[in-house]
């Protein structure tokens, strides 16, 4: 047997309240492409941190090649071979490719030579990249095309990857893992953490399963169901969104020509969406981050007026209505940032219950916060959406993402809108959990409302769409039926793919 | 090595005793300013915190308390709640000045009359005058985008001028001989806020308590409360929940520009009496600390504004007593705001001994 290229052995973390590691110990085997799979909170970010550098475990041990290997910082890690490509990209948006690169070295040698570096190694790997374009200027995919060359610059043995196809077009997901197949093949291990169970068994050879803190299993992806292997994660049945069948109904909103400018410098312009969203219909909305979800979403709320007529709500012009008269009459929103826009972080689960339900649920009287009403509303939706928290008086920013977002999704569909619009409804959720809040949104679809979901994850609106529409760059694509759409006519609707090269793997 | 972890949750223990190690702070390096000056520091503490209260002249300075509470209570609870959603009025001296000039006005123009309406005029008048020169700051932010810190604080100078010209002009009392100052209205019982000059009770002291009240009420129950609070910490929440943000710098301006209009004029047709060139002494920027040493919460201004009241009179004690600085005073209640900041931090997050972790 070959010795692992990194042993984990007994590794545990606790913090003050949480134990986010309990005795974890896995081996990883030069070049093996190794999932790391677990719900929200079970311990994967403290796990990675852990090897790379930034936690330092309570106990346990780790040996890189056999040899102890204690790097005490990110710096001795990547000394030892192991790069970490983040969720987060840390890239200067002024600067150019080549810059950011050097700004991540300890001695960067001259730019025109990481410039022919840059290109090399975007060459060998299939990996398109001009290191003179600046970083503001690239798409998502590109971005972190970057991150992944800054590190494979250091020649790893071992590259950790997070969620790293969360911000991709299909195409550009093609491209990446063609590149980390290239790189195992050259010997490199991949740790690559990821919610999305479909891609963990095209691309992994080997999976370790987390569940608060503790291994609970392992398996080989590509012999396993994505179904067993959720299952496997939540530690117990699964269940699977189920859809009915039903005939659409009349047309409970109208978009007509919503043009809006871009709010701020970053934003993104809409430009004359038209679409006709009916009764008990879910209408999918794809699309790479930043191409107008949050003004679609701003505008829908009322958030950012538009002209009156742009938008008809039951025969009635509502673009000039603000938010709390468009929830009156039933047009509830979601949007994509939980912490600071969904939610207040340090406002109680109870004044986040208020924040969007006074109106709806009768929560005020006289202009009265009746807070033993607002607590009920609260707990109901702790209670129907599995919040896991101590109880409503607790701040939003004590739980969890994915929790937090089910408390987020589940204040809007208690209040039983006509129309609902939820942005990133699952983003950073686990998979039952995603689950349950996806079969919420069908349930309500099922009772007659109008259901928009806007979402970065295919998967998710291939599953619970009716209809399928693309978002890129401030314009919507005439929506299609979801049944039958294939993944290539989906790239091509998101328009948005770029580069669509795939590495020239030499067999 | 000393390190700061952040909390989950803000410590409801520290929301309470921050201020309360915030004075204890105070008085220790407070002690040690005066060590320094050659006072003996545990003569002077006691002289500025206990002796306006328990000395045998007690009772000559306990009305006092009441006297110089009552204006900076009533002015932290209007500024509360624009601090408390980010909008930063820092000109209520100027709208106290103006509140004061426009309520001596009506008063003065119904000279020698008796009627009983005089008193309940020169109020709105001086909630309307305040409020109105908090509205240019507030107008202007909403109009055109312009910093209200900036706007509010300079319209203080504008103030203090139309004031002089005030008393040298308009409001100067005719039978006063040339002299500048207007008629006394603590002497004219149609205009006076006096209620019992002996105990230190006039309109202005009730008004602040029902200040307290109502402001309570409104943070804790009333959606306009909780609007307030969401706008404070989540401006983009509030938007989200329908909040106008316009429409709230215009309240919240407006509260508390009519707030201290309202303490000036009761500070003027009581305790101070005529428009003087040197009416005001400065209880719209010290407001701003009893808001903050209060928590921006109506039961902490209370007490903080009672505390301030406290050092002001304390001070005055030290100054004659013991012949210390005025400007060793302003310090100590610098120092307070500053511990106060500083100790602050508990809130959100804990001390711990340990090596780095994360």
């Amino acid at each position: 047997m070959t010795t692992p290229l990194l042993r984990l052995t007994g590794l545990t973390k606790a913090y003050p309240g949480v134990v986010a590691n309990k005795d974890v110990s896995f081996d990883i085997l030069p070049g093996e492409v190794h999932a790391l799979l677990g719900e929200n909170g079970a311990g994967k970010s403290t796990l990675v941190k852990t090897i790379y550098g930034l936690v330092k475990p309570d106990s346990g041990t780790m040996a890189l090649h056999g040899a102890p290997f204690q790097p005490h910082d990110p710096h001795a890690a990547r000394a030892a071979g192991i790069a970490m490509v983040f969720q987060h990209f840390s890239l200067f948006d002024a600067m150019n490719v080549a810059e950011n690169i050097a700004l991540g070295m300890e001695d960067p040698p001259k730019q025109a030579q990481i410039a022919a570096q840059v290109r090399a190694v975007s060459d060998q790997y299939g990996l398109p990249l001009d290191p003179d374009r600046v970083v503001g200027d690239l798409s998502a995919g590109e971005r972190q095309r970057v991150e992944i060359i800054r590190c494979l610059l250091q020649d790893p043995k071992l590259l950790i990857m997070d969620e790293p196809t969360s911000v991709l077009t299909p195409q550009e997901v093609t491209i990446l893992f063609e590149t980390l197949r290239k790189l195992s093949a050259e010997g490199t291990a991949i740790l690559y953490i990821s919610h999305k169970l479909e891609e963990i068994r095209a691309l992994c050879e080997n999976a370790t399963v987390l569940r608060l803190g503790a291994v609970v299993g392992t398996c080989d992806p590509r012999q396993t169901s994505a179904r067993d292997m959720a299952e496997l994660m939540v530690g117990s049945k699964l269940h699977v969104p189920e859809k009915a069948d039903k005939p659409a109904g009349e047309t409970v909103l109208s978009l007509q020509g919503l043009s809006a400018p871009a709010p701020h410098r970053f934003g993104t312009p809409l430009r004359e969406i038209t679409v006709d969203v009916r009764k008990g219909e879910v209408l999918g909305i794809g699309g790479v981050a930043g191409n107008g979800q949050d003004e679609l979403v701003a505008a829908l709320s009322g958030e950012m007026r538009t002209a009156a007529a742009m938008i008809r709500y039951k025969d009635q012009a509502i673009g000039q209505m603000p938010p709390n008269a468009r929830r009156k009459a039933g047009l509830l929103a979601a949007p994509e940032e939980r912490m600071g826009h969904a939610a207040a972080p340090d406002m109680s689960l109870t004044e986040n219950a208020v924040l969007t339900a006074a109106t709806r649920q009768g929560l005020t009287r006289r202009g009265f916060v009746q807070w033993g009403k607002a607590r009920g509303f609260a707990e109901g939706v702790i209670k129907a959406f599995d919040v896991r928290t101590p109880g409503p008086q607790n701040a939003a920013r004590s739980l969890s993402g994915g929790n937090l977002q089910k408390f987020v999704i589940g204040r809007e569909i208690m209040q039983a809108p006509e129309v609902l619009i939820v942005n990133q409804p699952t983003w950073g959720v686990d998979a039952s959990a995603a689950a349950a809040i996806r079969q919420a949104l069908l349930d309500l679809a099922a009772k007659g409302a109008a259901v928009i979901v806007i979402s970065q994850d295919l998967d998710e609106l291939m599953e619970i769409s009716d209809r399928f529409a693309a978002l890129n760059e401030g314009r919507l694509s005439a929506p299609r039926p979801a049944k039958g759409l294939t993944v290539e006519e989906i790239g091509l609707m998101l328009g948005g793919a770029h580069d669509m090269e795939v590495a020239h793997v030499e067999a | 090595m000393l390190r700061l972890e952040k909390r989950p949750q803000p410590s409801r223990f520290w929301v309470f005793a921050t201020p309360v190690l915030a004075v204890v702070l105070t008085m220790v390096f407070g002690g040690l300013l005066f060590a320094a000056l050659g006072q003996n520091p545990f003569e002077t503490i006691r002289t500025i915190f206990l002796d306006p209260l328990f000395s045998e002249f007690a009772w000559f300075y306990r009305p006092q308390l009441l006297i110089k509470g009552a204006p900076l209570v009533l002015i932290a609870i209007g500024l509360s709640f624009g601090f408390r959603a980010g909008i930063w009025n820092i000109g209520a001296e100027g709208q106290y000045i103006v509140g004061a000039i426009c309520g001596a006005a009506v008063g003065l123009a119904f000279y020698p009359s008796e009627l009983f309406i005089i008193f309940p005029l020169m109020v709105i008048a001086g909630a309307l005058g305040g409020c109105l020169w908090a509205m240019i700051p507030g107008v202007l932010r909403v109009r055109f985008g312009t910093n209200e810190i900036l706007v509010s604080l300079m319209l203080v100078y504008v103030a203090e001028q139309l004031l002089a010209s005030m008393a040298l002009g308009a409001l100067r009392n005719p039978d006063g001989m040339g002299f500048p100052g207007s008629r006394n209205l603590a002497q004219y019982p149609a205009a006076t806020s006096w209620i019992n000059q002996q105990i230190g009770m006039h309109w202005g002291v009730v008004t602040a308590f029902i200040a307290v009240i109502l402001a309570y009420v409104a943070l804790s129950r009333h959606i306009f409360g909780f609007n307030v609070r969401l706008a404070g910490q989540s401006p983009r929440a509030a938007r989200f929940a329908g909040v106008n943000p316009s429409l709230l710098v215009l309240v919240c301006m407006g509260l508390s520009g009519g707030l201290a209009g309202l303490a000036g004029l009761f500070e003027i047709a009581g305790p101070a009496g005529q428009v003087s060139i040197d009416f005001n002494v400065g209880y719209g920027f010290t407001a701003i600390i009893v808001a903050f040493l209060g928590r921006l919460h109506p039961v902490g201004i209370l007490l903080a504004g009672a505390l301030m009241a406290l050092t002001y009179i304390g001070g005055e004690i030290a100054q004659s007593n013991l012949g210390l600085p005025i400007a060793a005073i302003q310090i100590l209640q610098g120092m307070l705001l500053f511990f106060l900041l500083a100790v602050d931090v508990l809130t959100n997050y804990r001390l711990s001994w340990g090596r780095q972790v994360a």
